[in-house]
């Protein structure tokens, strides 16, 4: 674990790069940003802990709690929005049987985000799954998509 | 028997990918180095992958081009692809099913394409397609025979305005930022979620661009300020940024002139508010991204303190058409004072969605029924609304209105950085409106209070209209509120978030006001004031609505009208969507 990070704050350090930029590291690495993490960097670099959380509370992006294998992602942008994003996310928590203000599963097999447009505006409704593109998405194609994830690998919608 | 290069072009933008176009792309290499295509035709046959060309409703889309004519297939999958290459390909023959209709040239007919133009043509990850293409010539031009002062001269000569936000003209920002004695100077390319297709299609523009602008200003640094979420679009830029500095387009001592000017990309994480400028400096500075108090302006103090600029990608792709071709001849497209053209993404309930670029002071009729084919279905249009969640919604009766910057300022809008969203008798424009605030109170940075807390205020009151619990003076408070949040939030994002709210109450009132008195909801959106009911005339008992309900409110028995139980609806509108007769009435 200590060498994980050291390598994280050498290479910090050779790019001399923002706070932005080594929490982006972080979460790369271990998929969210834990409070152990935190304060060992803030040791390290004698930067105020509250200056992190800072940082980390204002970027929707940055995450406290672990990270699923798979990350899901629904488009609510305006052209999202008035083409169904609100009933892709429902069917997608339902399937994935998330309560409250959980967006990760139990057994950490996916995570479930909202995103702010992300410029596909013109083959609406999208979902991201992992780094692909769904275009034209409804309810339906949603269970089928993470149906088809359910197995190791995938095999196309199911 | 020709020798030529049979060309083809498979479409491999974010729409073209999310269609299956890699898988695509991976058969027509597959078939012609299987089939021994090119020693059997003998000529070279080249597959490519290329940027969105615009028309994403029916992607994947092809294009062959042999023998000086070009066939565009459309919705190709990976099946097709034995048939184009044996008939067309091999056989010279176009396969006349499968290619792209009429919609295809209507929709790109009224488009004036300056910037998109290359996007779909050349391939992104191939330098030297693009300098085929003039591509670097006028960063050479203005380099090696134009001062700084001519270049910026140029630019404002063209009358080019930012494409981002504010249209501020690009000259005079540089003009401001060329005079500071302090160095270094920095330049920074903001490419926001619009900006994608640019830089998946042609990304050597954007980076041209901001080398014309570094010289401009004598900057020798240049940001790349992109999400690391747009992976194509990071990815496409880095290539182009490797084979820039490879040919010595960017790096140490550009073109032999001793000018010196390298590129760095700066990640940021998803966050409206970093479309302001001094927010994204602080974004980059690694600081909660908060607007900056001004004066002083950017280009006096920006970035590390510094004299700074910030364009938006397709700003800065302008640059090299207008160093290229003359600001004159720039200046000969659009109004009088918008010149150029704009890049809009077309979306939401018109026929063709897509990427469209027209000239400046062109008509939202135009735009709707010429480029976007009219409204999906054959429904009546109900408004258009321009430039993201805080531009302003444009009713039919403005249909004729010239998009440019006064036009949409005269009516409370803005151009925005690009989306436009095609609204028809189905949406609810309190419900829209609702959303917009929604989005921007969640965005809203909480710097200042008008806007931290007015975005949450109307917000409230929005909600209470749309659940049937307003009155009459609750209208009167969100135009208060407005008005304060206009003239005294910090930045862009409070000054104009009132936008969707007052454009739409100006001009559907009605439909505020049926909210609030008649506690209903014309467009039958708002789920707290419809109901639904079984319309007796009309109904088969045919059973369906009792199957789909998952509510299980519906009763009824063979050939007898059903009835739903308006206690146990949960107004879904399964039943409404169900019924092939019509039956179920939504008021």
């Amino acid at each position: 674990m200590e060498k994980v990070l050291t390598k994280i704050l050498d290479r910090h350090r050779k790019e001399k790069g923002s706070l932005i930029a080594l929490l982006q590291h972080i979460q790369e690495t271990f998929g969210h940003i834990s409070e152990e993490n935190v304060a060992w960097f803030a040791r390290m670099l004698d930067i105020p802990e509250s200056r992190f959380f800072g940082v980390i509370t204002f970027y929707p992006k940055f995450r406290t709690r672990p990270v699923g294998k798979n990350t899901i992602t629904v488009c609510c942008g305006a052209a999202c929005h008035i083409k169904g994003a609100d009933k892709l996310l429902d069917t997608a928590r339902e399937e994935l049987g998330l309560s409250g203000d959980e967006d990760t599963t139990r057994d950490l097999s996916f995570t479930l985000e909202k995103a702010t447009c992300i410029g596909a505006c013109n083959i609406a409704p999208v979902v991201i799954l992992n780094k692909q593109v769904h275009a034209g998405m409804d309810p339906v194609k949603v269970t089928k998509l993470i149906k088809g994830y359910e197995r190791e690998e995938f095999l196309g919608y199911l | 028997m020709s020798s030529l290069p049979i060309e083809i072009k498979v479409c491999l933008g974010t729409s073209g990918s999310a269609a299956g176009g890699e898988e695509v792309l991976r058969t027509f290499q597959h078939r012609i180095s299987e089939q021994g295509i090119e020693a059997q035709l003998g000529r070279r046959c080249s597959p490519k992958k290329v940027g969105c060309r615009g028309f994403c409703s029916r992607d994947v889309l092809v294009d062959v081009i042999r023998d000086g004519s070009k066939t565009t297939y459309q919705s190709v999958t990976p099946i097709m692809v034995e048939r184009i290459v044996r008939d067309h390909i091999v056989g010279g023959t176009a396969i006349a099913e499968w290619t792209v209709t009429d919609e295809y040239a209507s929709f790109h007919e009224q488009q004036y394409k300056i910037v998109l133009g290359p996007c779909g043509e050349i391939d992104p990850e191939n330098i030297d397609e693009y300098t085929a293409m003039q591509g670097y010539l006028a960063a050479r031009k203005a380099m090696t025979r134009m001062t700084p002062d001519d270049v910026i001269d140029e630019v404002v000569r063209s009358g080019l305005r930012g494409r981002g936000g504010s249209g501020f003209s690009t000259g005079e920002k540089w003009k401001v930022c060329r005079r500071e004695e302090q160095h270094p100077k920095y330049i920074i390319c903001n490419v926001g979620e619009v900006n994608r297709p640019l830089a998946e299609g042609n990304p050597h523009a954007i980076i041209e661009g901001l080398l014309i602008g570094g010289y401009a200003i004598c900057a020798s640094k240049g940001y790349l300020y992109i999400r690391e979420r747009y992976h194509r679009s990071v990815e496409r830029l880095r290539i182009a940024i490797e084979q820039a500095r490879e040919k010595g387009f960017i790096g140490p001592n550009v073109f032999g002139t001793g000018f010196d000017f390298d590129i760095e990309f700066s990640f940021g994480t998803e966050a409206f508010i970093c479309g302001e400028e001094t927010a994204l400096m602080e974004s980059i500075e690694g600081k909660r991204a908060m607007p900056r108090v001004r004066p002083p302006f950017p280009a006096v103090q920006g970035l590390w303190g510094k004299p700074t600029v910030i364009n938006n990608a397709e700003t800065f792709s302008n640059i090299p058409i207008i160093i290229g071709r003359g600001g004159a001849w720039f200046s000969s497209i659009g109004t009088k004072e918008s010149k150029g053209t704009k890049v809009f993404t077309l979306s939401g309930k018109v026929r063709n969605n897509g990427l469209v670029e027209i000239p400046m002071g062109m008509s939202f009729r135009d735009i709707v029924y010429g480029i976007g084919g009219g409204i999906e279905g054959d429904k009546a249009l109900k408004a258009i609304q321009v430039g993201g969640p805080s531009g302003g919604i444009i009713p039919t009766s403005m249909l004729d209105l010239g998009l440019d910057y006064e036009n949409l300022a005269k009516v409370g809008s803005i151009v925005g950085s690009g989306g436009m969203v095609v609204f028809d008798e189905d949406d609810c424009i309190v419900s829209v409106t609702k959303f917009y605030m929604e989005f921007l109170q969640r965005e809203s940075c909480g710097k200042c209070t008008p806007c931290r807390v007015g975005t949450r205020r109307m917000l409230e009151l929005l909600t209470k209209i749309t659940e049937g619990a307003a009155r009459d003076e609750d209208l009167k408070t969100l135009e208060r509120l407005s008005g304060v949040m206009a003239s005294t939030s910090l930045c862009g994002l409070g000054r104009s978030a009132p936008n969707p709210f007052l454009t739409s109450f100006n001009h559907f009132k009605d439909e505020y006001l049926a909210h609030i008195r008649d506690r209903k909801c014309p467009a039958g959106v708002c789920t707290a004031l419809i109901t639904f009911s079984v319309s007796e005339e009309r109904c088969k008992a045919c059973g369906i609505c009792k199957r789909v309900c998952p509510a299980k409110a519906i009763s009824g028995e063979p050939k007898k009208v059903h009835v739903i139980d308006p206690d146990r609806c949960i107004k879904c509108g399964a039943c409404f969507r169900a019924c092939k007769f019509k039956a179920i009435k939504k008021q």
